[in-house]
């Protein structure tokens, strides 16, 4: 994607602490932090159950949930649900980022096509991306088809709209300095656009795969016997509360880790943004 | 040998950024261009480096029309304008892709050094001073070679210690290959320190009021009697310049 050549990792200079002794450190201390909300949350949720302060039939607890949980995944079912449904989303992901990057970047480009077909494309935005099931059912049939289609819509319009906005954001300045140095055409698109939008894509990016995560419960929803939403509709039509939740939880920890995954790839080519935080 | 014939611009919301802007440069010379902010200096150095067109006249590189970037002449910006995504070499052999290797890591290094900074190849732009980055950026624009350097008020937004550092720099730099330098700059210091010839614009349009020689020999020392009495008469010429111009219609005269 990016001029990797120019852009690609340095020989680290060591600004921060030392070593990856204390990279680990930092990211477990993290870590810590990050699952004490939620942590605290499952303890209240038990003891809330335990004293009755709410039916435990409808609100299983965390020992219950978790429990089931075990129970799937010894019997190999969890994996599989969770591999069918990463697969769908995984392919919806990658027909809508490609096709969503590539009309982003045409539209954000070229002046005629954003005249001529960004207008239709927020139009087909604001239809609620429910409203295409059906249609797609009749034309992809009620299997994986359908399910793909649905999942790189909900994909495409977060991408499409960080790639075309990306580009026409590129700053002046930075692209006057590539024009000074005679690129023009490709050679300025992808020594100083590409770079230059980059961490706005990776955003882009991590919308869409949200995005995906969110649409893959609608396509299991319209008929799946696999999958995580096949647990949650099969949760409810056998009437096992416990299921479900052991599914909104297994997507909640997938959905995490795959976006953790894609920052941590991207991570390597980002090192060079100068970027306000603050920490606590 | 640079010539711009009876250059102007008007932009697109109807500002004559510049009009008959007529000056001849020979190989090597060190021009300063002084006037006020908004009297069009930008829009010369970015007519000659080829970024924007003129509207009336031309600019002529050694006999050649120059309506767009030339690799023999180049455009240093006033703020330092580095890619945030190369490091400190990248950036500086940004103009060098078509060379790689040895050759390339060689013409890179010896650029930094030539700009005091040695040993920053590694860093990323977001660790350098305000200082340093312009430095890069003068790094940059001098790994190519041009025969043309155009400066845009480069030392302005640094501390008075770091700009008479980098003035130094700049005319050690010259010395070895002696381009022709167009240097913008609203320090009259400045321009009586590094120029051989200094033109005085006005505004509204954009234009020459005045030319200056400077006939001192280079590395001038700034406390001279003789430096005193080119500052005396440059200050005598900007003031002119800031006048309202006798042209000026009293309806016109309130936006001068
Ligand atoms: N891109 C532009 N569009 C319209 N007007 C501009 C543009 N750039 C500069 N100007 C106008 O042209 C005049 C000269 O600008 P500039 O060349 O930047 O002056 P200087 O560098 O001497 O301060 C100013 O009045 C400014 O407002
Ligand atoms: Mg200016």
């Amino acid at each position: 994607m990016v001029d990797l050549a120019e852009t690609g990792t340095k020989p680290a200079t060591n600004t921060s602490r030392s070593g990856a002794a204390s990279a680990f450190y930092g990211m477990s201390r993290q870590a810590t932090v990050a699952i004490a909300v939620p942590a605290f949350g499952l303890l209240f949720w038990e003891i809330a159950v335990g004293a009755g302060w709410f039916s435990g039939r409808l609100m299983q607890p965390p020992s219950r949930v978790s429990a089931t949980l075990w129970g799937l995944l010894r019997s190999g079912e969890l994996l599989d649900h969770i591999g069918i449904t990463t697969v769908r989303v995984f392919l919806g992901f990658v027909l809508g980022t490609t096709t969503a990057t590539l009309t982003g970047a045409l539209t954000g480009y070229f002046g005629l096509v954003r005249r001529l077909i960004d207008p239709s494309l927020q139009a087909l935005r604001s239809i609620p991306s429910i409203a295409w099931v059906p249609l797609f059912i009749l034309w992809f049939g009620i299997f994986e088809a359908s399910k793909v289609a649905l999942i790189a819509v909900g994909v495409f319009f977060p991408v499409y709209l960080g790639v075309s906005g990306a580009i026409l954001s590129i700053d002046r300045k930075i692209v006057e300095v590539g024009r000074i140095f005679r690129l023009s055409g490709f050679a300025l698109v992808r020594r100083v656009m590409m770079p230059a939008i980059f961490p706005a894509y990776v955003l882009a990016l991590r919308s869409g795969l949200g995005l995906g995560w969110m649409f893959v419960v609608a396509a299991e929803f319209m008929g799946a016997s696999e999958g995580l939403g096949y647990l949650l509709v099969d949760g409810q039509q056998l009437g096992k509360p416990d299921q479900i939740m052991a599914a909104i939880i297994t997507f909640a920890v997938i959905g995490k880790l795959t976006d953790s995954l894609l920052i941590a790839a991207t991570a390597p080519f980002l090192t060079w943004q100068d970027c306000y935080r603050r920490e606590g | 040998m640079l010539t711009l014939r009876n250059l102007g611009k008007t932009y697109g919301n109807g500002v004559r950024a510049l009009d008959g802007f007529s000056l001849d440069l020979a190989p090597g010379e060190i021009v300063a261009v002084i006037g006020g902010s908004g009297c069009g200096k930008s829009t010369l150095l970015r007519l000659i480096s080829g970024l924007e067109t003129p509207t009336r006249g031309i600019v002529e590189f050694d006999g050649e029309p120059v309506n767009q970037p030339n690799p023999l002449i180049n455009l240093i910006f006033q703020e330092p304008r580095l890619l945030p995504w190369l490091t400190v070499a990248n950036n500086v052999g940004f103009g060098l892709a078509e060379l790689d290797g040895d050759d390339r890591r060689q013409r890179i290094g010896a650029a930094l050094k030539k700009v005091g900074l040695g040993e920053l190849g590694d860093r990323w732009p977001k660790e350098l001073s305000g200082g340093q980055a312009q430095r890069v950026a003068i790094a940059r624009a001098l790994v190519t070679r041009p025969e043309v350097l155009l400066l845009d008020e480069p030392f302005s937004a640094l501390d008075a210690f770091t700009r008479a550092d980098l003035q130094d720099h700049l005319l050690d730099i010259w010395s070895e290959t002696r381009p022709t330098l167009i240097l913008v700059t609203h320090d009259i210091d400045e321009a009586i320190v590094l120029a051989d010839r200094i033109i005085v614009m006005r505004p509204w349009p954009g234009r020459i009021l005045d030319e200056i020689k400077i006939d001192l020999p280079k590395k001038r020392d700034r406390a001279s009697v003789s430096f005193e009495a080119a500052k005396r008469q440059l200050l005598t010429s900007l003031n002119a310049s800031l006048q309202p111009a006798a042209v000026c219609t009293s309806t016109i005269a309130a936006f001068c």
